[in-house]
């Protein structure tokens, strides 16, 4: 049994600079208690002799996600009776980076947490995390996120690749050929999906092409897009802006054309869900399909070829262990536990694990029961080994927004794609170059 | 009283006066005054536990760069506030806020006073609809903010009322105007009722006999109205303009569920972007310097509006 993240022998933050935190809140909680006159542990913690609580906060409230981590925290405490406890905070995951972050201000950091791939760069360069121990079974392209001048600093727990997911019944319906046939044919490319989904608009009144969680507003999950044209948000040293470079610009005329021309996917304001059977093909997460149900037909299939060929995304989810925590020694053997072979294994029914040693059809398809060995090979194997991570940078959150806003005037009939994509570069050059 | 009479004869026996005898120390006066200071403690430690040491804290921390994931807390003297005056996004934010409390106030000042009276009208139903629009005030916000924004999709059930009477409805949240239009009526709808309700009470203290008196001298509906009915609830106005104005400038749940401060920038009002600042993007001494930037906001208005009672408000001159 290999151990991926054994116990580091250091917290990173010693070796930062000086440490401050916790100077404000110290001040504000001194005056609460010297008022109200009582005080107390939060539970959390534990001391040096004393029976230890870990806390880790997570953004699934998933029964069978809870069941599962509870299961490795059962388990991990049988053999450490030291450790008392090990809860798991569900966090709303629309706000989870929010809260995290307001409890680290407050004095009040979990021992472990989940961290977005987008908040990745901030938490990773920042010494938040404490530095736990690399694991040659993970594969390279999959941990390049969560290191830090060679070290690393969370565990990739989910790498999941982006696909299409199709409702065969539909383009049946429409009239349309299955992507499985184009593919063969070497014809499966955004043109065709922009027809496709142009036709099942016409012939069924239903979405044809939604990309997921995107709404006008999660722009970055457009990268399942523009990588197709071989377009990328800033350049690799992230201090220039790339967004009206020519194959960006290509990749948006596209994708303004199929809302506002084609309509070929729903318009800004018109929501629909392809699981709920209100669209003809998503793109998306392979770890979505646990949303499907057999009420249409389905397949899964690689992103569409753009004009710059094949390409494949990803969205990456790590865990670390908080450097401010009153237990990390304890929070990285735990860590340690929770992504062994034979606990990571079971995490990847779930969260798709970037391990060598399990990086094959067989083993995946033991966890993943409703895609099929060549889905698993083509899309998710292919999708992790080669796959480019959604767009990540420092100070990610205030870029994101700015990105955003400058963004909005593209999502309109009449735009120019051109001259807006120039005006986000304006936007936000100046905050690449910090 | 008299238990409270009982406890302070056994808190303070007689005690001999004279010369030479000391005054007893829980004098009446004494005894009056703790009496009074353990009734208002729930509130005064409430405030000052929850106001005025966070308010205080608020002061200290916009002199500080304090950047939660680097652990850094450090002095930097009126830095944000430098920041602050050359912040090229806050007159948008500015503009975005005023334009929202404006509009705000005025539609629901107005929708609450003539609703009041229409409902003070001796009319069948009239109990019906004063339950009808004071009920969203008891309504959670965030599920009724949900509720709209839902509704207000392009093909949501506003736009489907309006197509039915052969109107093409706008794409409400995605249009500059109309998403900050939106946000103010969702907002007016959810509380009209409570000023509503503040004004029907007003209206019910005037005395008919002033109308009837009017009436004789040959004062039509509307001069009865601007001569009667709005001196006599002045204090109504102001204490809900008050209430509105200073609400208004604290709207979030509404923008943070309906338009996250989009498209661009145009419903990121102040609180909303201290919000971001702050929470999102880990600025919390400038999250802080905008906060006590917001405080002299409303500081200024409610004196503003307190001064200037004296010139409209009935009984104050």
């Amino acid at each position: 049994m290999s151990s991926p993240a054994r116990p580091s022998t250091r917290s990173t933050r010693s070796s930062r600079g000086t440490l401050t935190r916790g100077k404000p809140v110290a001040l504000a909680a001194a005056g609460l208690l010297a008022l109200t006159a009582c005080g107390g542990s939060d539970g959390g913690s534990g001391s040096d002799d004393g029976p230890v609580t870990l806390r880790m906060t997570i953004w699934t409230g998933n029964e069978e996600h809870l069941k599962l981590l509870n299961g490795i925290a059962a388990d991990y405490r049988e053999q450490h009776p030291e450790v008392q406890e090990i809860t798991f905070d569900t966090l709303p995951v629309e706000s989870y980076t929010t809260a995290l972050t307001t409890q680290i201000a407050g004095g009040k950091a979990p021992d472990l947490a989940w961290i977005f791939e987008n908040s990745a760069p901030d938490f990773v360069t920042s010494g938040a995390l404490a530095e736990i121990e690399d694991d040659p079974d993970v594969l390279p392209s999959a941990k390049k996120l969560w290191q830090h001048e060679d070290k690393l600093y969370a565990y990739p727990f989910s790498t999941s690749p982006f696909g299409v997911f199709v409702n065969t019944d539909m383009l049946k319906e429409a009239g349309r050929p299955a992507p499985a046939e184009l593919i063969e044919q070497g014809r499966w490319t955004w043109e065709e999906v922009a027809q496709t989904g142009a036709a099942v608009r016409d012939e069924t009144g239903e979405a044809g092409m939604v990309i997921r969680d995107f709404d006008y507003k999660l722009w970055d999950n457009l990268a399942a897009v523009w990588g197709g044209w071989g377009a990328a948000p800033w350049s690799e040293d992230g201090r220039t802006c790339t967004f009206d470079a020519p194959e960006m610009t290509e990749a948006m005329t596209f994708l303004h054309d199929a809302v506002f021309v084609d309509e070929a996917l729903p318009a800004p304001g018109t929501t629909a869900n392809f699981f709920a059977g209100e669209a003809a093909m998503t793109v998306t997460q392979i770890s979505r399909a646990s949303l499907l149900d057999d009420s249409f037909g389905w397949d899964f299939v690689p992103l569409p070829e753009g004009p710059a060929g094949s390409y494949d995304v990803i969205g990456q989810a790590g865990l670390g262990v908080l450097a401010d925590g009153d237990n990390v020694e304890e929070a990285v053997d735990f860590l340690a536990f929770m992504t062994n072979e034979k606990n990571s294994a079971a995490l990847g029914r779930y969260f798709p694990q970037a391990r060598s040693s399990q990086l094959d059809a067989g083993t995946l398809a033991k966890s993943n029961p409703q895609l099929k060995p060549a889905q698993l090979e083509e899309v998710v194997i292919g999708g992790i080994e080669n796959g480019v991570v959604k767009p990540t940078h420092t100070n990610q959150a205030e870029l994101y927004d700015a990105v955003r806003a400058a963004l909005d005037p593209l999502w309109q009939p009449d735009a120019d794609v051109a001259k807006t994509l120039q005006d986000v570069c304006s936007a936000i050059q100046p905050q690449l170059e910090k | 009283m008299a238990t409270l009479e009982r406890a302070r004869a056994k808190a303070a026996p007689p005690h001999p006066r004279g010369d030479g005898s000391r005054r007893p120390f829980w004098t009446a006066r004494r005894r009056d005054q703790l009496a009074g200071y353990l009734f208002i403690a729930p509130q005064l430690l409430g405030s000052v536990l929850f106001v005025l040491i966070p308010l205080a804290l608020v002061f200290w921390y916009s002199f500080h760069e304090w950047n939660v994931l680097a652990g850094s807390f450090r002095g930097v003297g009126a830095d944000n506030y430098r920041a602050l005056a050359d912040d090229p996004k806050l007159p948008g934010v500015l503009r975005a806020t005023a334009f929202f409390s404006v509009g705000l106030v005025v539609l629901n000042l107005g929708l609450a006073l003539a609703l009041a009276v229409l409902l003070n009208q001796k009319l069948r139903g009239s109990i019906v609809f004063r339950t009808l629009f004071f009920s969203p005030v008891v309504v959670s916000l965030v599920a009724w903010t949900i509720v709209w924004g839902f509704l207000l999709q392009k093909n949501g059930g506003i736009n489907a009322g309006l197509d039915l009477v052969g109107v093409d409805g706008p794409n409400w949240l995605r249009g500059e105007t109309s998403s900050m239009i939106s946000v103010i009526v969702v907002q007016v709808f959810k509380n009209v009722g409570l000023n509503m309700v503040l004004f029907l009470a007003a209206l019910q203290g005037v005395p008919r006999e002033l109308y009837e008196a009017a009436t004789v001298d040959g004062a039509g509906p509307w001069r009865r109205f601007l001569r009667i009915t709005v001196p006599l609830i002045s204090p109504t106005i102001l204490l809900t303009s008050i209430i509105t104005v200073v609400g208004s400038l604290q709207v979030f749940a509404q923008i943070a569920v309906l338009t996250q401060g989009g498209p661009g920038n145009s419903t990121t009002v102040l609180v909303y972007y201290l919000y971001q600042q702050a929470f999102e993007f880990h600025h919390f001494g400038y999250g802080a310097t905008l906060s006590v930037l917001l405080f002299l906001i409303v500081l200024v208005l409610t004196v503003v509006q307190w001064q200037m009672r004296k010139k409209w408000v009935f009984h104050e001159s």
